[in-house]
């Protein structure tokens, strides 16, 4: 099993006639994922990477039975590519689109609350469920099957910490970038708790950066919620306060010094969560958990 | 994006928020005859920096006559301003604004930011404002008030009921102006997608009247696209020089302290690459994140940035391909290296799609450059040859 996503998942893609909305639907259809449409308003029936292009979404769906979309739209339109995948009913919405107004994600985080539809990003590569679907930007061959959640605010850094755990035999039940905004949709509790829930996943990977509280509120609900072992890699300790670190959500406050990397490592150590001192030793500092849980040769997937 | 002063009051003057207005100035003669065109008894000259603290570190002046605000003037323009704000290397004075003198009866703080974790606009308010406001936040922080608001509904007449009952407010020419200033930020917060706008002090005057006095904005990069005219407020002056080059390239870069360059792939590993750097003792000289889409030129122009600080003793490549190719990086490496003269030992870690290729392209280059198959050995090269070592 898995989380969010898996191989009956029916994908459209907002954007399939872009540079980049082409690209990657190739390389998901590539992966096995069962992308079945794609939109782009004012190409309505014309064909894109041999799937029907219809003019939004919603005709899209009912045309096709589709139950997610990947949003790969440029910043000025993407907010309202969410607001549409939304009001068409789709169940899962990714957004990997970097640089949407922050004004704009407050309105749309407002407006998805109560609402059937979750969103994973924006500003993120995506979710993958190995040898089923590819949801995202991510390289699909990095990843192996296996029991290993993988959550994390960052992309290249999560194809890191996959690429080390799969050289170690440890494979991955499902890796979600939730992005690097400060305005997001999926949280690192919403996908800790599916984790939680989801019987073929037995430890979690978690990987955060500076900015925000969202660590230490996922460390405070993992003491008290989680049974499965946790571990934790937080990037930035040697960033300096009140600069923004290329993610739009990664800013040490410069007056107060809230969101700085020590707290964090604090934080999660205090409730019980392993911390890899270096990104080098993140895998390692996998291993030493679920070795220590007892559960090292049943994650063991080589 | 941070903006002045005095661009930002003028901002308020737009949305008809009252103000201390004044005009600004580059030379003392300029600040001269600003005093003589806003006429009035006394006047204030204040360095405009994009940080705060301005007034302890002598950046605010009290003038009697316009020839003593140009006397101010010629002390302030020129000066360098260092603080905890500012940072170690401070400020240069390049620009003063002049306004009238005004009898202040009490000083107010008033902000605005954007509540991430909510998903909501928050004010702040104290009717403590000044220059003490950060040691009020710090130890009586109940002193500071907060308002939640849904951005999907707006300001809502029962926000500025709560303010004002919060603040004391009860004077009802004071209510009316209380309500005209912050609906009026609240349009600008809204209107132009800031980040922060910070009041302090906003102040009741002895006339008994409400205004801004100092205002500090900044605006979400991201929004800039749908702003070209608060783009065009950016003072290039008040960057690194090497900040700006990197924006033409439209990379992530920040310059720090250290002597080992790096330039990576996204922003995590960009951070995480410093830590290690770090944690094996040495100090990464900056952040740069090249991001998606890597062309030979992003390449080229982010290694001559690196090349051109001199603090740089060796530069580390670290590059995870996911979308990026790593052999279309490794050309635009060889490229780089053709057009920029390397003066300093450089490692390349390449991993992740077409890794292999890429560091053929490398090898058969001719060109030194150290590489590594992982992230740590790569560290552990670098910090070797910057701390003394030599080429294995």
């Amino acid at each position: 099993m898995s989380i969010y996503a898996n191989k009956a998942t029916k994908i459209i893609v907002q954007g399939i006639t872009g540079e980049h909305g082409a690209f990657h639907t190739r390389q998901m259809l590539n992966y096995g994922s069962k992308v079945v449409g794609g939109v782009t308003p004012g190409k309505g029936g014309q064909t894109a990477c041999g799937l029907p292009v219809y003019n939004t979404v919603a005709s899209a769906v009912k045309d096709t039975g589709a139950n997610a979309s990947v949003i790969y739209v440029p910043p000025a339109f993407a907010a309202d590519a969410i607001y549409e995948a939304a009001d068409a009913g789709l169940e899962l919405v990714v957004c990997i689109t970097e640089g949407i107004p922050i004004m704009e994600m407050l309105c749309v985080s407002q407006y998805l609350k109560g609402k059937n539809t979750r969103l994973i990003g924006p500003n993120c590569p995506g979710i993958i469920v190995p040898d089923e679907c590819k949801i995202g930007i991510m390289p699909g061959f990095i990843h192996k099957k296996g029991h290993i959640g993988v959550v994390s605010r960052s992309g290249t850094l999560t194809y890191e910490a996959v690429a080390q755990l799969t050289e170690l035999g440890i494979g991955q039940s499902t890796a979600i970038g939730i992005g690097g905004d400060p305005v997001k949709g999926t949280g690192f509790i919403d996908t800790l708790q599916a984790f939680e829930d989801d019987p073929d996943t037995y430890a979690v990977m978690m990987i955060g950066e500076i900015g925000g509280n969202g660590e230490e509120e996922a460390a405070e609900w993992v003491k008290n919620n989680m049974t499965k072992p946790v571990t934790a890699f937080i990037a930035g300790k040697s960033a300096p306060p009140g600069r923004r670190m290329g993610h739009a959500g990664a800013i040490i406050s410069g007056k107060s010094g809230q969101g700085g990397a020590a707290q964090k490592i604090e934080a999660l150590e205090s409730c019980g969560i392993n911390v890899a001192p270096t990104p080098d030793k993140i895998g390692q500092e996998l291993v030493k958990a679920i070795k220590k849980a007892g559960i090292y040769e049943a994650c063991l997937t080589v | 994006m941070k903006i002045h002063e005095y661009q930002a009051l003028a901002l308020l003057s737009e949305y008809e928020i009252p103000n201390s207005g004044g005009l600004p100035a580059d030379t003392p003669e300029q600040a001269y005859q600003a005093a003589l065109e806003l006429g009035g008894t006394s006047w204030v000259v204040k360095a405009q920096i994009y940080a705060g603290g301005r007034g302890k570190a002598g950046g605010v002046k009290f003038a009697a006559s316009p020839q003593e605000a140009k006397n101010c003037a010629e002390q302030i323009l020129g000066m360098r301003i260092v603080n905890k704000q500012t940072g170690p290397q401070g400020r240069l004075v390049r620009k003063v604004l002049v306004t009238n003198g005004l009898k202040i009866a009490k000083e107010y703080y008033l902000s605005m930011v954007l509540d991430s974790a909510n998903a909501k606009i928050m004010i702040l308010a104290s009717a403590e404002g000044g220059s003490e406001i950060e040691e009020i936040a710090a130890l009586n922080p109940e002193k500071i008030f907060k308002i939640h608001i849904d951005p999907m509904i707006g300001l809502r007449p029962y926000h500025l009921k709560e303010l004002e009952g919060k603040l004391g407010i009860t004077d009802k020419q004071q209510i009316s102006d209380f309500a005209v200033i912050v609906r009026g930020i609240y349009r600008i917060f809204v209107e132009k997608d800031c980040s922060l706008l910070e009041i302090n002090p906003l102040v009741l005057t002895a006339a008994g009247r409400m205004m801004v006095l100092d205002i500090k904005m900044s605006f979400d990069g991201n929004a800039l696209f749908r702003h070209p005219e608060i783009a065009a407020l950016r003072d290039l002056n008040e960057e690194d020089p090497k900040e700006t080059e990197a924006a033409k390239y439209k990379l992530n870069y920040i310059p720090l302290e250290g002597n080992i360059g790096c330039m990576v792939n996204g922003a995590g590993l960009a951070m995480a690459t410093m830590d290690i750097i770090k944690a094996y003792g040495a100090e990464p000289a900056n952040f740069l994140d090249v991001g998606g889409g890597t062309s030979a030129e992003k390449v080229a122009g982010a290694l001559r940035i690196l090349l051109s600080d001199p603090n740089i003793k060796g530069i580390l490549i670290n590059i995870f391909g996911g979308i990026v190719r790593c052999d279309v990086l490794a050309q635009g490496i060889c490229e780089a290296a053709r057009q920029v003269k390397i003066t300093v030992p450089i490692v390349v870690r390449l991993a992740g799609t077409n890794a292999d290729e890429g560091k053929r392209i490398l090898n058969e280059s001719g060109l030194s450059l150290i590489a590594a198959d992982n992230l740590g050995s790569a560290v552990e090269k670098i910090v070797w040859q910057v701390q003394g070592g030599s080429v294995q």
